[in-house]
């Protein structure tokens, strides 16, 4: 309804202390015109769910390169689900065997971007595919 | 017979009629939609609550029907602005200040701008990072804020968010500003306590005496209390303050008398001092001064109706189009207020003098949350332009009776 600037909560589930990527992408999303909330390093599934809910963002992108997606990301799928906000866009991005892919998709996240993927690619995939809620 | 012009005007008048028809019941939606919102929101319900500061945002239909709703319900809480330079620990304190306020059991909301891109008009919203520990705290709220292209320090709808945080029944909304440089001041009449935080050795005594953010501080904050030069930094603060003239001159509001703190916000230390001095300045301007803050506050929220709605007014005359695409390149951004025009850096519409508006009894009302601004607004727009309830509404209808 109206042209306002797509919200994105970008965060880093788990213990992981590699954060660059997390924030190459916040800039990189700044400047294809996003609004990115950046949330930092070491979040709980909780901290990332209510952070999304408060700041009421159309898309969750989430960093993890530690090995505990498969645990971490169908938890944040499922307390999205839990607290309403299933037209929330979940992707994710890190080191994520493609064996693990179909089972995090199935539990609702809508794409997972390894390496090698250009933020032109992140950008044009979250224009197409975030519900405007207006 | 299809062709025949009376058939023709018939199922002219007919398609009117149902976009009308359409019209009406789109509007019904959004006031039902608001309508619930606000119950929601009300009762506790936080996502309800996000989603009516997303629709404040946007400035949408739903969100002026919301605030007309709030408004009223609004003005208890205590709305304290935390400015000062990038860097100085503004987000660190903010935090500092959430954990002092919720010990004492008091819910906090929080409004954090920082700025949009003016050439993509995206934005990096970090201020969260230094905010952690509140997930399972339903009575703090963060909600970051881009300032898409509003130029002083806020965001257009900051104090209308922080209104909303008050309606919903938070004791306390800190609204941090993006991080200013020395002329950024309109957090001031956003707030009801303006800290300014500055970092040790930012600049000299020269500094301290220069017109701008110091002039608006309630409160002065040396953060980084542990580095050497912060209490050196807070001592010069404080000498050259202490010389601002006690009386105030007839016509010009009461000189400030800032008290200067020294805190060390990553630790805690100092925080609860600097509380206690808000609370000091809090009770010590219940009197006229807070109620010039509140008049001020006041007016700037009107005003930001009235350019709206003289901005739609404008666009709906006859040939406004073409006058714009006619406006020298460039020209439409300085000329128009900074509505939905991303990417733009429009100029500051919010007026810098007090002019007829301010002496009106409506600025009171509003002060004291008895009206809201829109209906203030709209009563100052027909007194000027003479005629009967002008609302949004009624110009799109008469629009369409002048198509005919």
């Amino acid at each position: 309804m109206t042209d306002r600037p797509l919200k994105v909560l970008i965060a880093k589930p788990g213990l992981d202390g590699h954060d660059r990527g997390a924030k190459v992408l916040a800039r990189g999303l700044r400047d294809e015109g996003f609004e990115v909330v950046y949330t930092g390093l070491r979040q709980t599934p909780d901290m990332i769910v209510t952070a999304a809910l408060q700041e009421d963002v159309d898309v969750v992108g989430l960093s993890i390169l530690s090995g505990a997606h498969m645990t971490l990301l169908p938890r944040i799928c499922a307390l999205l689900h839990d607290r309403g906000m299933d037209d929330v866009l979940v992707a994710a991005g890190g080191i994520i065997p493609d064996d693990d892919v179909p089972a995090l998709k199935a539990a609702g996240v809508a794409a997972i971007f390894g390496p090698g993927t250009t933020i032109a690619q992140v950008a044009d995939f979250l224009r197409a595919n975030a519900r405007p809620r207006d | 017979m299809a062709d025949s012009p009376k058939s023709k005007a018939a199922e002219r008048s007919a398609a009117e009629r149902s976009a009308a028809e359409l019209l009406k019941a789109a509007d019904r939606s959004v006031g039902e939609m608001a309508e619930r919102l606000c119950d929601a929101a009300l009762a506790g319900d936080r996502r309800s609550l996000a989603r009516l500061l997303t629709a404040v945002e946007n400035r949408t239909s739903l969100a002026e029907r919301a605030l007309r709703r709030l408004y009223p319900l609004a003005g208890h809480a205590q709305l304290i602005g935390v400015t000062g330079p990038p860097g100085a620990g503004k987000s660190t304190l903010v935090a500092a200040l959430i954990a002092e306020l919720r010990r004492a059991g008091r819910p906090v909301a929080v409004v954090a701008v920082d700025p949009s891109s003016p050439i993509t008009g995206g934005a990096v919203l970090g201020d969260r990072v230094r905010m952690q520990a509140y997930a399972d705290d339903t009575d703090v709220f963060i909600r970051s804020m881009a300032s898409r292209g509003h130029s002083g320090g806020l965001s257009s709808a900051t104090t209308a968010a922080a209104a909303v945080f008050d309606a919903v029944g938070f004791d306390v909304v800190l609204i941090e500003t993006v991080g200013t440089g020395q002329s950024e001041v309109e957090v001031a009449a956003a707030a009801d306590t303006t800290i300014v935080v500055e970092a040790p050795d930012m600049g000299d005594e020269i500094q301290a005496i220069k017109a701008g953010l110091l002039e608006v501080a309630d409160i002065i904050v040396v953060n980084k209390g542990d580095r050497p030069g912060a209490h050196r930094t807070a001592g010069q603060l404080h000498a050259m303050l202490a010389d601002t003239p006690r009386e105030s001159r007839p016509g010009r509001p009461a000189p400030k008398h800032p008290e200067v703190l020294v805190t060390t916000a990553a630790t805690g230390d100092g925080v609860s001092e600097l509380l206690a001095a808000i609370d000091r300045h809090r009770s010590a301007a219940r009197g006229s001064d807070g109620e010039a803050v509140r008049l001020k506050r006041a007016e700037a929220q009107v005003w930001a109706v009235l350019v709206d709605r003289l901005h739609t007014r404008v666009l709906e005359l006859e040939g406004a189009e073409d006058l714009v695409a006619a406006l020298p390149d460039g020209a439409p951004a300085a000329v128009l207020p900074p509505v939905a025009t991303p990417g733009s850096a429009p100029r500051q519409v919010a007026p810098r003098r007090t002019g007829p508006l301010a002496a009106d009894e409506l600025l009171r009302s509003v002060a004291s949350h008895e009206i809201d601004p829109y209906a203030a607004a709209d009563a100052i727009l027909d007194r000027l332009v003479g005629r009967a309830a002008g609302s949004g509404r009624g110009d799109t209808q008469s629009r369409r009776g002048r198509a005919d």
